[in-house]
């Protein structure tokens, strides 16, 4: 190709510049700048109004000093231990049931769906009647007096139920296109050498979707250290559990904007995108041990 | 031994159906609960054991809903924010997910690198800078603030930039050697080609907008300007025991996107799980 560029190419290389042009400027001052400022602001003390003054590393001393951001971090970790494995375990379930030759294939995966399009907020507050201690649904059921939300022990689990509940479908609905995908001539062809429905899951329903199941992991795991809107919603001023609930980001959202520290909300929100890719990253390098690429 | 296989295959079968109609009653009954308390009195909602049907469908709680939030403001604020959030995601997405898909041009895979960067952090990362800049504008508690953060759509570019790809070379070729321009060849050849993916992204940046809770709490404080969410999470101080009335407020806030929902089903879990979510 000539080093000089055609007259053609010119003209396409400005409408290439041109046809992004509105998407980089955006992210560049949405997201690149705002990044960057975060970033900065997390080593600075908040004066007001957006006025910002360099203090070092004072906020990250605090935050490590301080009880309740680790009580936070552990709430967060321990959301994702209840949430994750067991989520994409039942979606897994649903996605094979799902599978299936089932009539109503449609209708389920529609009704399991469902949560996705409904706002957390109003679902949060649906939860919040059935936990009701008195009242609730639930604890007249199981004949129990549980005070699911406001005792420090099942205040996490129920979020996590809630979550759970509410991202079964979308998991499901991902990992039945995975398993859409596994040709039917490797069950013949196992089926004919004598392995049970067992073994077969094992060794090709299983390796066949690890692909899918490692994205559905790595979405899950995201979202999951994000949690804030769930717990928001639940967890009252009045909580006597309220420490016990709540997250990293409810913490970055209550230092940011109600008490105003937006330094110290930086370093919180800092904290935990490192914390994002750490585990993302450590999944990543596990994944080789059991994810099969070659098809 | 015949009769085994059938007897274990039907087995399975009254077992897939068991949990998978025992799944869906999980799934269901959290929705007919809510309908059925925002049906009663408080003092029905609250017996013991519970009575499964209000005695009578009365609207008493919708109203108390509606008098004590300003239910008209916060769907025209949803709606709006709604809609210019897709028109920007869908237009410039396409535009900038054409360009990278199909033209050459320099700096592209540095430009690209700035929506796979963006991709990766999560939003609450921006939000502090984000909230400064409306506010700077003097445009907190505005529609413009709700649609602020979307205005441009990383995920959009990426995942349209996917769906250009998959269109043959050819296709554009053709239509240039006809004598049309790169724009003309994105907007009247190559874009019509995309209508289940912008479909998609569509429903994908609905849906999410519709659910975002903590930008609008941030941004518009002022309940007159909030969205269903971030108003109906103003709900629960209000009435901390009285269900009836919060299960009303609920039912208003998620309607709209279910009936959508229940219309576009397919449209619906295809578009959010094609997207492969965020």
């Amino acid at each position: 190709m000539n080093k000089k560029l055609s007259v053609a190419a010119r003209r396409e290389e400005r409408w290439g510049w041109f046809m992004v042009a509105p998407t980089i400027i955006g992210l560049v001052v949405l997201n690149l700048w705002p990044f960057v400022q975060t970033l900065y602001s997390s080593f600075c003390e908040h004066l007001g109004f957006g006025h910002y003054s360099f203090i070092g590393v004072q906020n990250y001393k605090d935050m490590f000093g301080n009880t309740e951001f680790w009580k936070a971090t552990w709430n967060t970790v321990y959301f994702c231990i209840l949430t994750v494995p067991v989520g994409i375990a039942l979606a897994l379930l649903v996605a094979l049931l799902l599978n299936a030759r089932v009539r109503f294939k449609g209708g389920f995966r529609t009704i399991f769906f469902l949560p996705l399009v409904c706002a957390p907020a109003a679902i949060a507050m649906v939860w919040r009647w059935i936990f009701n201690t008195e009242y609730g649904i639930l604890n007249q059921m199981i004949g129990g007096k549980i005070q699911w939300i406001t005792d420090p022990k099942t205040a996490v689990l129920a979020v996590a139920i809630v979550s759970v509940w509410s991202s079964i479908g979308y998991d499901a609905v991902l990992l039945l296109a995975g398993l859409q995908n596994i040709p039917g001539t490797l069950y013949e062809a196992s089926g004919l050498d004598g392995a049970g429905k067992i073994r077969q899951f094992f060794t090709i329903t299983l390796p066949m979707v690890s692909p899918t199941l490692f994205s559905v992991l790595i979405m899950r795991l995201m979202a999951s250290m994000k949690i804030y809107d769930l717990i928001y919603m639940m967890a009252d001023e009045t909580n006597p559990a309220l420490t016990d609930m709540r997250s990293l980001m409810y913490l970055f959202y209550r230092s940011s904007f109600v008490a105003g520290d937006r330094g110290y909300g930086s370093a919180i929100v800092i904290w935990t995108v490192s914390l994002i890719l750490l585990v993302t990253l450590v999944q990543f390098q596990g994944q080789k041990k059991w994810v099969t690429y070659d098809v | 031994m015949k009769n085994s296989l059938r007897r274990s295959y039907m087995i399975t079968k009254l077992l897939t159906y068991f949990f998978l109609i025992l799944g869906a009653v999980i799934m269901i009954f959290p929705f007919v609960w809510m309908i059925l308390t925002s049906f009663k009195t408080v003092p029905e909602s609250m017996q013991i054991p519970p009575d499964i049907l209000p005695k009578q469908v009365n609207l008493d709680n919708f109203k108390e809903a509606i008098a004590s939030l300003p239910f008209g403001n916060l769907y025209l604020n949803t709606i709006l924010m709604v809609f210019f959030r897709v028109v920007c995601a869908v237009l410039f997405s396409s535009m900038a997910g054409y360009a990278f898909a199909k033209l050459k041009f320099r700096g592209k895979k540095l430009l690209f690198g700035i929506v796979l960067v963006q991709m990766s952090l999560p939003s609450q990362i921006f939000i502090i800078p984000q909230y400064q800049m409306v506010a700077k504008m003097g445009m907190a508690n505005t529609v413009f603030a709700l649609v602020f953060p979307g205005l441009v759509s990383a995920f959009g570019v990426f995942f349209l930039r996917q769906t250009y790809m998959s269109i043959p070379d050819e296709v554009g070729e053709a239509a240039y050697l006809d004598g049309c321009n790169q724009w003309q060849t994105f907007y009247k050849i190559m874009f019509p080609l995309t209508g289940t993916s912008v479909a998609a992204l569509t429903i994908f940046t609905a849906v999410f907008a519709y659910g975002d809770l903590m930008w609008p709490l941030v941004v518009n404080s002022d309940l007159k300007m909030m969205t269903l969410s971030s108003g109906l999470s103003t709900l629960r101080g209000q009435f901390t025991t009285n269900f009836p009335v919060l299960m009303a407020g609920s039912l208003l806030a998620m309607l709209p996107m279910v009936v959508l929902y229940l219309i576009f089903q397919r449209q619906f879990v295809e578009g959010i799980a094609g997207t492969g979510g965020k």
